[in-house]
């Protein structure tokens, strides 16, 4: 047994205390504060108790009654009593108060104590034994003894006037237990002893704060109570009271006139985010990953008057568009119009505030990347190699990987591609690939060698490292970017293929290599600088500027490698002073529900659904950025997003502004009333600016997230404030509460329009709305995101605001679960099977039995099995009965889900017993 | 919110008699009216208290290490869980997370008093955990499930669902 104590932690005086008494034999050993004794504890914890049977005793009070209990000792009732008392009123109030004595040197620190000092000579006094409980010493006097040890040190405490108090303390205290380990632990110094250990402790917060019952009363959401109210300085008060009475000069934000070029002196900024793929309709997860990200930044760096431009595009070449266009018989060019319009609609309606969307396929990428090119070859960066490639005779042409298709040579799965098997998720080289077949005729491809060029990745690596270093340190990298970049590097780079046999890209201009296109990783970076040439001629004084230029790429992480190792490489050979990433802002992914999107099962909402579904915008914006993947995938739900934007939004921020401006209208006339700021509204302003502070320095470090909480503390803050001085009681009380109602709603009103301007980034229409209802001067929404922030009076008294209506609507659990069964793709077909053979007839995509019957199944192949097919069928029919009545009554959601899990197990068996593919065939009539 | 605690501990340990209770100062501490003596205070005094009257002091720990383990969870409870900040929370799912990690109970192998209390305590924090935190502290949620489908815990309070398989693997990427 073994006990560790830490110098000057005034919790160890209790258990020395106690061990003296008892004469328990035990090791004691003294570590720091900080040791960490137990291993599950996060916080280093002291005094520890390590028992023998290996387990650890962290709190005080559990040691001290087990020392007592093993010498021998009984604990009575009371006992216990007094020591629930001592850990949950006595210990709070007595660190709170020590914490201000010793760390912070206040005078008053005492108040805190008062309560619980009271209640104990209360019990005092009325003591009829000569100790706590008995005649004798019990664990409950040395464990209340030491406890109040440090508070009898400190004269300010004036402990003196709790007469019973002190005269049990000091018969305790002459113990000689409690003498010898008093002089232990305190040394015959004063509180001073204590600082070092109170300095590394969380500050506690008094008593009272926080605690749930003592709030359940109040109404708004049921985060309200978790504000955690932060001690204000009288220095950050004052400064917060000075800023507030401000008087600005109404100059508006800049006009935004393009063609936006750097300008000296000014924050140079150019943000771009990953080029969206064209063949696809982009889902949540795109959106959120770059686009909606990089939008926020861009508006916020407007607020903050940066010189700003925001580049994106369409990807528009490469294999998967030229298979698109084969699959909707129309040319690649025409499938690009095609998708270029629905994306651009798409960023549209999400309110995607770009300078400029443009696309790859024009005449300024050709010239660009020919340019660099040509470059990289003059200065020995790319090298030749031959490589075996398949090739069909048939159609005349070598087969990118994903126009083979064969069976997968690690796990025999029968339609693997050409660059990867989806059953086993094995990277492929398609030369590799058993009986490969040409996607477009069938017919098996002969491998030829095909001469490719590469560029010298390893030739550039010291290069990148050095840039790479400078970069890391000097700007804002997302820790995952890092992380793949580093991951890269430490594997050692090697030559990578610049070049493609296909159609449908950037002509490679070298003679030798004729007929051949770069390879879109290659190209579809080059995409930034070709589509920021195509919004201006001066392209250049972005793209060749380092030196006034601040470049950030907003991404996903899988993105990350060509971004941070293979582009910048390119740029670095072609030596012409290219302006290279300075801040790589990456995404986790989002997941949909609790699976992948996927467009061909249906599987999650795609961008251009989301406007079908009725809820705004802005409140898509909001939820997908409130739960923005950083540092770990997160995953989209519908009930989720219901309850985020009923709390949150409408319950929360929604309820205060509504307020408000309500108040305005309905008691004031719609003008805003006189402001006489009292001890309680100068605190509130101070929170608020350090919420907007704390808001301000997130988003210049893109944590897009953590910032918008700080939104949604402020309008918490406001209200509590409103709960708490009830404007509508007051108001129809006499002068002094008519003159507090208008302080009150006057600070709230103007709380609106700082959250008017916070909010513009993340909801730029609600932001309007707000600006509108409440006719406030926009010029003070530029101002307030300035510097650190100024939560300035913009609505002085005597303004009149306009009509406020609700800014919010209720999201209804049955539009919900409507929109989360729509969207939920084909597991909710699956579970009738009528339905599901309906729709395999008319998109006959389904392999038939008989053909997929001879080709071998892949976890094990499988014959067709009619007995047991006719058993299955029986059993997934009952199984479908039991989903549907379940359904009906409305059960619980996790019993659903099994149920249909059973479901689909079993129609897997059964496809497999008719010896089917039991993958979901892809459904073609489903695409939109 | 203690009381009907204390009346759902009452059925869990079998007493037939249902007790009186207050509740005293700014917290409702509650407080066992009795006619002998002074009533009890402070939930975890009440509840030891009920379980020596069921006579289920097994409950409380079978030696003194056991008792001792135990009344460090019941004061853990009502000490740290109790009022505790929203960071806080965080830190006691962690550590209880990894404390949990090779136990099926708070005190071991068996269940004891700990275990109720803490799961009373908790239920309102777990009840709002979303599906991956859930599985982000994933013993503490599996002791959760364990501890409230024990014959007689649940009583007032609603069952939270627990999911027994991953869903998000992909949080290991």
């Amino acid at each position: 047994m073994k006990l560790y104590v830490s110098e000057g932690n005034p919790h160890c005086l209790k258990v020395l205390a106690v061990l003296e008494t008892t004469g328990v034999k035990c090791d004691v050993q003294h570590v720091n504060h900080e040791e960490k004794v137990v291993p599950f504890l996060s916080r280093a914890t002291l005094p520890v108790l390590h028992l023998p049977s290996g387990q650890f005793l962290f709190s005080p009070n559990a040691i001290c009654q087990y020392l007592f209990e093993v010498s021998g000792k009984q604990i009575s009732k009371q006992s216990h009593q007094w020591l629930e008392w001592e850990a949950t009123e006595l210990q709070p109030a007595l660190m709170h108060a020590l914490h201000l004595a010793t760390v912070q040197g206040k005078t008053d620190s005492a108040k805190a104590l008062v309560a619980p000092l009271s209640y104990l000579e209360q019990n005092m006094s009325k003591k009829t034994t000569a100790f706590l409980i008995a005649e004798t010493v019990e664990v409950a006097d040395i464990v209340l003894w030491a406890a109040l040890y440090p508070a009898f040190l400190e004269r300010s405490f004036n402990m003196g006037e709790q007469k019973s108090t002190q005269s049990w303390f000091e018969s305790v205290g002459s113990l000689p237990a409690c003498q010898a380990s008093a002089q232990s632990v305190f040394k015959g110094k004063g509180l001073e002893v204590l600082k070092a250990y109170l300095q590394k402790q969380p500050a506690p917060h008094g008593p009272q704060a926080q605690h749930r019952d003592s709030h359940s009363g109040s109404t708004g959401s049921p985060q309200e109570s978790e504000v955690s109210d932060r001690v204000m300085t009288e220095e950050e008060i004052e400064t917060a009271e000075q800023k507030w009475n401000q008087k600005i000069d109404c100059q508006s934000k800049p006009e935004r006139k393009h063609p936006i070029l750097p300008e000296q002196g000014k924050r140079n900024v150019l943000i771009t985010s990953a080029l969206p793929y064209v063949n696809n309709v982009p889902h949540l997860g795109n959106i959120i990953g770059c686009v909606l990200s990089a939008d926020v930044f861009a508006r916020y760096g407007r607020q903050r008057g940066w010189n700003l431009l925001y580049i994106c595009g369409t990807d528009e070449y490469g294999t998967a568009t030229e298979n698109k266009a084969r699959e909707e018989g129309l040319t690649p060019q025409q499938i690009c119009d095609k998708y270029h319009a629905i994306h651009t609609s798409i960023y549209k309606w999400f309110q995607i505030d770009f300078d400029f969307f443009g696309r790859t396929t024009t005449p300024r990428q050709t010239e660009i990347a020919q340019d660099i090119f040509w470059r990289l070859n003059e200065r020995g960066f790319l090298q030749e190699d031959t490589v075996e490639q398949l090739r069909c005779e048939k159609c005349q042409r070598f087969l990118a990987d994903r126009f083979v298709e064969g069976v997968c040579p690690f796990c025999n799965y029968p339609e693997a591609r050409g660059d990867q098997c989806d059953k086993c998720g094995k990277l492929i080289n398609a030369v590799e690939l058993k009986e490969p077949q040409c996607k477009v005729c069938k017919q098996t491809p002969v491998i030829r060698c095909s001469k490719h060029l590469f560029l010298d990745l390893p030739k550039l690596e010291t290069s990148l490292e050095k840039w790479l270093e400078q970069s890391f340190s000097a700007g804002d990298w997302t820790t995952n970017a890092r992380n793949i970049t580093r991951s890269w590097l430490r594997d050692g780079l090697k030559p990578r293929c610049i070049t493609r046999d296909l159609l449908w890209g950037t002509p490679v201009p070298h003679p030798d290599f004729a007929g051949k296109v770069f390879y879109v990783w290659f190209d579809a970076p080059i995409g930034y600088l070709s589509i920021t040439a195509n919004y201006t001629d001066q392209w250049e004084k972005w793209w060749k500027n380092p030196e006034q230029v601040e470049l950030y790429n907003f991404m996903a992480k899988d993105n990350v490698p060509f971004h941070s190792v293979v582009f910048p490489c390119s740029l670095l050979g072609a030596q012409d002073n290219y302006t290279l990433v300075n801040n790589l802002i990456a995404t986790e992914y989002l997941n949909y529900e609790d699976t992948k999107f996927s467009k061909s099962r249906g599987v999650g909402v795609f961008g251009d659904m989301a406007k079908d579904t009725g809820i705004p915008s802005d409140v898509w914006r909001f939820y997908l950025l409130y739960l923005r993947p950083e540092g770990q995938d997160a995953a989209f739900s519908w009930a989720d997003m219901a309850l985020k934007n009923n709390s949150e939004l409408l319950n929360n921020l929604g309820n205060f502004i509504n307020r408000a401006g309500m108040f305005v209208s309905k008691f004031f006339e719609g003008m805003v009333p006189q402001v006489s700021l009292q001890e309680e509204d100068r605190r509130l302003l101070a929170q608020v600016g350090w919420e907007l502070k704390q808001y301000i320095q997130f988003l210049d470090k893109v944590r897009i997230r953590d910032a918008l909480k700080c939104i949604l503390n402020i309008s918490r803050h406001g209200n509590q404030y409103i709960q708490v001085n009830e404007p509508w009681k007051k108001i129809k009380g006499g002068d002094t509460d008519r003159q507090r109602a208008g302080t009150v709603t006057a600070v709230s009103v103007n709380m609106a329009v700082l959250l008017s301007a916070m909010l513009e980034p993340y909801m730029p229409t609600v932001s309007e709305t707000i600006r509108a209802q409440l006719q406030a001067p926009p010029a003070y929404s530029h101002h307030m995101l300035q510097g650190e922030g100024n939560f300035v009076c913009s609505l002085p008294a005597g303004h009149r605001i306009g009509t406020v209506s609700p800014l919010f609507q209720k999201l209804e659990s049955e539009h919900i679960e409507s929109l989360k069964k729509r969207f939920g793709g084909q597991q909710d077909e699956e579970e009738t099977p009528k339905k599901q053979s309906q729709t395999t007839t008319q998109n006959d995509a389904a392999p038939k039995p008989s053909a997929a019957a001879a080709a071998p199944v892949p976890q094990a192949p499988v014959t067709a099995d009619p007995e047991l097919a006719r058993q299955l069928t029986a059993a997934v029919a009952e199984q479908g009965d039991k989903v549907r009545e379940l359904k009906g009554q409305k059960a619980e959601k996790a019993v659903i889900t099994a149920e249909v899990a059973k479901l689909l197990e079993l129609k897997k068996q059964l496809a497999l017993a008719e010896g089917k593919n039991p993958e979901p065939a892809p459904q073609k009539g489903k695409k939109k | 919110m203690a009381l009907r605690e204390l009346s759902s501990l009452e059925k869990f340990l079998g007493l037939k008699k249902p007790n009186k209770y207050s509740t005293q100062g700014d917290r409702k501490v509650p407080v066992l009216q009795s006619n002998s003596a002074a009533g009890l205070v402070g939930l975890v005094t009440i509840a030891t208290h009920l379980a020596q009257e069921a006579k289920r002091p097994d409950l409380l720990g079978k030696n003194a290490e056991e008792r001792a383990v135990v009344q460090q969870w019941l004061e853990y409870r009502v000490a740290r869980l109790d009022g505790c900040t929203k960071e806080d929370i965080k830190i006691i799912l962690k550590d209880l997370n990894t404390y949990l990690e090779d136990k099926v109970y708070l005190a071991g192998n068996h269940i004891s008093l700990a275990d109720p209390l803490l799961y009373y305590g908790l239920h309102h924090i777990i009840v709002e955990l979303a599906v991956q935190e859930k599985e982000k502290y994933l013993n503490v949620t599996r002791w959760f499930d364990h501890v409230q489908h024990y014959p007689g815990v649940r009583h007032h309070l609603p069952p939270v669902v627990v999911l027994r398989n991953r869903v998000y693997t992909s949080g290991h990427h």
